[in-house]
């Protein structure tokens, strides 16, 4: 298993966000996180990254069978954790390309990727100032890519994206994800979906509903999401299949 | 110009409205003399590698002018273009019978003691006048080098680029290396003439107890531009420093740039004050600045006296250790209606957010928190040499050894 979390229940600011969660992911499988506004998705996201103010209360997380629960989160990183952020913060002055002439790619066709993201013309700009919300999500798939992580994190990376850029955007998405090797394929994700266009780019081989802190159902996530659009997420919880 | 020197010896004892008052008499007036050394030959490896980090290229590669007064004896003064006049203040005096048109008219002779000691003692400073029409096709560099332990050094630079001209000035003010205690005065006037572009760029590189006061002031007339950029990263024990420039003429423009870092004991009150007096001047003022254990002031003042100006303030100022204070004062004055003036002011820590993100790529807490730092304190600045740019960013590296 790559990614295997256990009871997890996660706490911020002392309000519980996330109780008694149970997830695991194989290698190369892609998962989906479905759930409305405030259920607590990106809560799960940031505790999986080990951001400060997700404090785990109870349970544990096992990355690649190591316990990675109190890890600090450059280490995570470090171990092959990615994360695609949607809201990122902005960081003036510091331009894309050092922040990612820091990841020592020297292995990658930096040029490539940043080509296939059409993202070369923002390198010399500050990370994420004054960025289009189709922007944001190239410059985060830019630096996931050249970080290459193993399990990768994707917090809504449709959301404030044109028709358009989202088609370049599942493409990245899609290449980090291995989705074009069948039997090799090792890179896994977790991604978050609202509005499950992410799903058109993607095969993903379960799904989740997340409400209230908690995970109500899982299962096919095609299915899951038809459900979720003819009922809503009240309904599909309710089925208790 | 009796009155002048009646004005100064007014002011002997008057204290500065700003910054700890600074008895004149610890410094030493008298200081041995240097003869001419116009290839700086005189000048150790140690000494010329450490003027080379405030910007001072002993090889003159790239530069159109050099000036290097060495205590108070100006040892090198060369300048290698027609149109860019360079001279030691003292003969530039001379030659032009006192320059009553410019000396003393932008700076007030009677401000304080620091004005007053630099016309009752002056010791040298220099005289930059580049010709109308005439592009400097390099910059122009002085380095003003305090030589020993101890010494004042009351100086009186001049700086006129006439109708059209351009230049771009790199002040290098800097110790010899070990040198801890002495006193630097530098009045700088500097007049910017119609449709003339002047950008100083200013490097300072202490001792640690080292006290500093330049007073400088700038005329910018109908169309003319100054940009000034003042990096000030190492430390220094105190440095108040408050240029003031007036937009005199229509369409006058003025960028202020500052990056300061203070360490442990130092303090810096340093800010920029710009005038708006015609209509179509444009100012900016933009300072970063970071505290390790020292005290900031950090002022900022835009006055718009006529319709029709645009003027915007920036403080931002990072507080990255529990002992040091940040103190940011921008000002808005505005006397008419149909001025437009802005002022953003910020003073805290590095956001956390902004560190985690860049540990969720990878990075430690250090190298993530000297990124943003590092990018804090990128100043865009206009103008500037590649190879200063260089040692700004290397300078920039060093300062963060002092808080990582």
């Amino acid at each position: 298993m790559l990614l295997e979390i256990k009871d997890l229940t996660v706490e911020v600011a002392g309000r519980v966000v996330l109780r008694d969660i149970n997830i695991a992911i194989d290698y190369g499988e892609t998962h989906i996180l479905f759930g409305k506004n405030g259920s607590g998705k990106t809560s799960l996201l940031m505790t999986i990254m080990g951001f400060s103010g997700y404090k785990v209360t109870a349970g544990s997380i096992h990355f690649k069978g190591e316990d990675i629960t109190n890890l600090p989160i450059h280490e995570r990183a470090q171990r092959g954790i990615g994360m695609s952020f949607q809201r990122p913060p902005t960081i003036r002055g510091l331009k894309t390309h050092d922040l990612i002439r820091t990841f020592g790619r020297n292995d990658f066709d930096v040029d490539q990727i940043v080509d296939n993201l059409e993202f070369s013309t923002f390198l010399d700009r500050d990370i994420n100032l004054g960025f289009s919300g189709g922007e944001i999500k190239k410059s985060e798939l830019v630096q996931l890519s050249l970080q290459n992580p193993d399990l990768i994190l994707l917090d809504e990376p449709e959301s404030g994206v044109d028709l358009e850029n989202i088609k370049v955007i599942g493409r990245g998405i899609k290449r980090l994800l291995q989705k074009n090797l069948h039997r090799q394929r090792t890179k896994s994700g977790l991604v978050i979906t609202h509005t499950g266009l992410i799903l058109n780019y993607l095969e993903a081989d379960n799904g989740y509903l997340l409400l209230d802190g908690v995970i109500r159902c899982d299962g096919n996530p095609r299915e899951m999401f038809e459900s979720i659009q003819s009922t809503g997420y009240e309904e599909c919880a309710r089925c208790q299949r | 110009m009796p009155e002048i020197r009646e004005k100064a010896e007014a002011a002997r004892g008057k204290q500065a409205p700003y910054g700890e008052d600074i008895d004149l008499t610890a410094y030493e007036q008298s200081v041995s003399v240097y003869g001419d050394d116009p290839n700086l030959e005189r000048l150790s490896e140690e000494e010329k590698n450490h003027v080379l980090e405030v910007g001072i290229d002993v090889a003159k590669t790239d530069r159109t002018g050099s000036f290097f007064l060495k205590g108070h004896s100006p040892v090198q003064c060369t300048v290698g273009q027609a149109g860019v006049e360079l001279l030691p203040i003292a003969e530039a005096l001379k030659k032009y019978g006192g320059l009553e048109k410019y000396w003393w008219q932008a700076v007030d002779v009677g401000s304080d003691k620091y004005t007053a000691q630099a016309e009752i003692a002056l010791h040298s400073g220099y005289f930059l006048r580049v010709k109308a029409g005439t592009q400097a096709c390099f910059p122009v560099q002085a380095c003003l080098y305090l030589s020993e332990e101890g010494i004042s050094q009351n100086l009186h630079n001049l700086v006129i680029a006439e109708e059209g001209a351009e230049v771009h000035i790199i002040t290098g003010c800097t110790t010899a290396p070990h040198l801890k205690k002495g006193l630097h005065i530098g009045v700088t006037e500097v007049y910017v003439e119609k449709g003339a572009t002047v950008t100083s760029t200013m490097l300072h590189n202490w001792g640690e107890d080292v006290v500093v006061r330049p007073r400088t002031a700038v005329w910018v007339e109908q169309g003319g531009t100054y940009m000034s950029n003042y990096v000030c990263l190492k430390p220094a024990k105190s440095v108040q420093m408050y240029p003031s420039v007036r937009l005199k003429g229509e369409n006058a423009v003025a960028r202020l740039n500052t990056i300061l870092v203070a360490s442990r004991g130092a303090m810096l009150d340093v800010g920029g004050k710009v005038s708006l007096e015609a209509k179509g001047a444009k100012a900016e003022i933009i300072s970063r600045t970071i505290t390790t254990g020292g005290k900031i002031i950090s002022r900022g003042m835009l006055i718009g006296q006529v319709p029709n100006i645009k003027a915007h303030l920036e403080c931002s100022g990072l507080i990255l250790s529990d002992e040091g204070q940040i103190h940011a004062i921008p000002e808005l004055d505005g006397w008419v209606s149909g001025v437009e003036m802005s002022h953003e002011a910020a003073v805290g820590k590095i956001s956390q957010e902004e560190i985690e993100y860049l540990m969720a790529r990878g990075l430690t807490e250090q190298e993530a928190t000297a990124l943003i730092v590092r990018g804090f304190l990128n100043v865009k600045m206009e103008g500037l040499p590649a190879e200063l740019q260089q040692e700004i960013e290397k300078m920039i590296m060093e300062s963060e050894e002092s808080f990582l």
